[in-house]
């Protein structure tokens, strides 16, 4: 029994930091129903800024607010500047233009600070939760839930939140109710970077700060975004502890998986999950009009 | 989205489309020619262009011409190189035999996989597929099927010589004999995607892309049609694998990783979603700009990469189809 416990905090340890990058995904594809596949590379370039103020000798808080602007504008200048004389390309294209902005930044990232695994300071105490649970990975799990009850004030009660929603779901009828579609994609982008900033900062001091880091867990992120429904911030952060309990339970309690195959039996899982629930657990279902 | 009535339609769709027989005799006559005037290597490169664009035509037959997202080509790939390398390696089946087969296998693989994926659309079919293509290496990884497939290690396989009759004769040599194999089986390939695409299934195809209700409203069984393209797609790319396996004369579970699926979907964009040809160019290009990069700046040959990805699709949003179809337009309309 105290295995099973063992093994469901650690799953939830880890589903904390799929869920963290669950959010900003899902936060992305509100605002520019899109996949930003660059969304991983740049929160791990963020967290190297991050890094890199800290090393300079600014306080931990100071630097973590100042990465969250300074990714918030590169966030808003990579829209401006990439992605708005695309507006008018095909899907696919823009799916490339990810594919590159990926190449570019883990790229730099090791161009600029090395290759080499770096340790990232965490804001919270050392120490465990009952031996079981760090005190990082709970004040992860809060910092989470904080974010996910930002962002549902943002889109609910801010008139900004809702013209971007506005603009992602009908970009024509929003624009000729007067909502500047351009700028709010752009915003959209800003508060992504933000978001998967703070993902970033939060995820380093578990994982390690390398150019790497964000490959595997990203590829987490998407399936917990997709499984917890993509039109759903609460079930992204659900989807992302689903995803993390689901792949220790499966590594530990059936042999044959072991740990080689616990990334296959988590996909499959999720995408049987798919198969019954197509919209994902949370997603709302999307009736169209012929 | 369904409520956007005035999409283009293809021109497919509705006038239908004749062979360029002039164009494809220029590219048959280039195409047999030049391995004659390459240097080994750069043949040995063309026909790995000539396979990658076998693969990327099957992924674009799903994508371009179906609607339907793929991140899990890399999977058929690996299952159509191993079938062969399994054939020859472990009962000794004639090289050329394996080809087909690996097709056929691939064919199975990705309709049943296109059965469930039926329920799936866009993003969810993505990470579906994705899901295959990133639990195939690690499948061909596992110890439980070492004796099979060789494990980490893969597995070696040897070509046959070239028949004699055309080393004494013209002084074929293996690359150049290889070559033509792979250019024969991408045209006969390429014949029938033309085919295919400009038949009352490929209209069904493309209808189902552009209206799925509309189609279906017109009595297309569009379950049917869709986990068929699956298969078909799945069945160019398992020839694609198995061809890649024999030329390469190797197998191994890291060579048929998610990258080969991200790298297989650049070549369908680059080239030309929902053209035949553009293949050509998307396989052209997936092989040799990474290399290209790499000469440049080996720390920074993936930002040098990402960089030209990005201008290409500046330069070309649709594609090098597009914009030879747009300064086609262009210069007919200048006379």
């Amino acid at each position: 029994m105290d295995l099973f416990l063992q093994q469901i905090l650690t799953g939830i340890a880890n589903g904390a930091i799929y869920a963290c990058l669950a959010l900003a995904v899902v936060m992305i594809y509100q605002a520019i129903d899109h996949f930003n596949f660059a969304q991983g590379e740049m929160a791990m370039f963020s967290t190297y800024i991050c890094w890199a103020m800290i090393a300079g000798g600014l306080p931990y808080w100071v630097a973590f607010f100042a990465t969250i602007i300074i990714s918030f504008i590169g966030g808003l200048a990579i829209e401006r500047i990439i992605f708005k004389p695309l507006h008018s390309a095909p899907v696919l294209s823009h799916i490339v233009v990810f594919i590159g902005l990926v190449a570019i930044f883990n790229s730099l990232a090791g161009a600029i600070w090395d290759h080499n695994i770096k340790t990232f300071p965490s804001p919270f105490p050392d120490g465990s939760f009952g031996g079981l649970i760090g005190l990082h990975e709970v004040g992860m799990f809060f910092v989470t839930l904080l974010l996910l009850l930002a962002i549902f004030c943002f889109f609910k009660f801010t008139r900004v939140g809702m013209a971007m929603q506005a603009a992602a779901a009908n970009p024509a009828s929003a624009g000729l109710v007067g909502i500047r579609v351009g700028w709010m994609l752009a915003l959209g982008w800003g508060l992504a970077a933000a978001i998967g900033a703070v993902a970033g900062m939060m995820i380093a001091p578990i994982v390690f700060l390398e150019p790497n880091m964000m490959l595997g867990i990203l590829l987490y992120g998407f399936a917990a975004a997709i499984v917890g429904g993509i039109s759903s911030p609460g079930g992204a952060v659900a989807g992302g502890f689903l995803v993390g309990i689901i792949e220790n339970m499966a590594g530990t309690y059936i042999p044959a998986i072991g740990s080689e195959l616990k990334l296959t039996v988590a996909l499959v899982l999720i995408v049987t999950v798919l198969l019954f629930k197509p919209n994902g657990l949370f997603g709302k279902t999307i009736v169209t009009r012929v | 989205m369904a409520t956007d009535v005035e999409t283009r339609v293809d021109p497919r769709l509705t006038v239908g489309a004749k062979m360029p027989y002039k164009w494809v005799a220029l590219f048959v006559i280039i195409g047999a020619v030049l391995p004659f005037f390459l240097q080994g290597y750069a043949t040995f490169q063309g026909t790995l262009i000539m396979i990658y664009a076998i693969a990327i035509l099957g992924l674009n037959l799903l994508t371009g011409f179906n609607g339907q997202f793929s991140l899990g080509h890399s999977a058929f790939y690996a299952v159509g190189a191993y079938t062969a390398a399994i054939l020859v390696y472990h009962l000794d089946w004639p090289v050329y035999v394996t080809i087909p087969f690996g097709g056929i296998v691939c064919f199975v693989a990705g309709f049943l996989f296109g059965l469930p994926a039926l329920r799936l659309e866009g993003l969810y079919l993505a990470l579906a597929t994705f899901a295959l293509g990133v639990s195939v290496p690690q499948i061909l990884k596992s110890s439980h099927l070492e004796g099979l497939t060789g494990g980490v290690q893969g597995l070696d396989i040897f070509r046959p010589k070239v028949p004699s009759f055309l080393v004494e004769n013209f002084g074929l040599t293996m690359d150049q004999w290889w070559y033509m194999i792979a250019f024969v089986i991408m045209l006969f390939m390429f014949w029938i995607a033309w085919n295919l695409i400009n038949s009352r299934t490929g209209r069904a195809m493309m209808a189902i892309r552009d209206n799925p209700i509309a189609a279906r409203s017109m009595g297309i069984n569009a379950s049917l049609y869709k986990s068929l393209t699956f298969g078909v797609s799945a069945f160019y790319t398992g020839i694609a694998g198995a061809l890649a396996a024999i030329v390469i004369e190797f197998v191994a579970p890291d060579s048929f990783t998610f990258q080969l699926s991200i790298l297989l979907f650049i070549g369908m964009v680059v080239g030309g979603t929902g053209s035949i040809w553009g293949a050509v160019f998307g396989g052209f290009f997936i092989l040799t700009v990474p290399n290209f990069a790499e000469e440049i700046s080996t720390g920074l040959s993936y930002a040098i990469f990402g960089i030209i990805l990005i201008l290409v699709i500046y330069v070309m949003p649709s594609g090098f189809a597009g914009l030879v179809n747009l300064l086609r337009m262009r210069v007919k309309k200048m006379f």
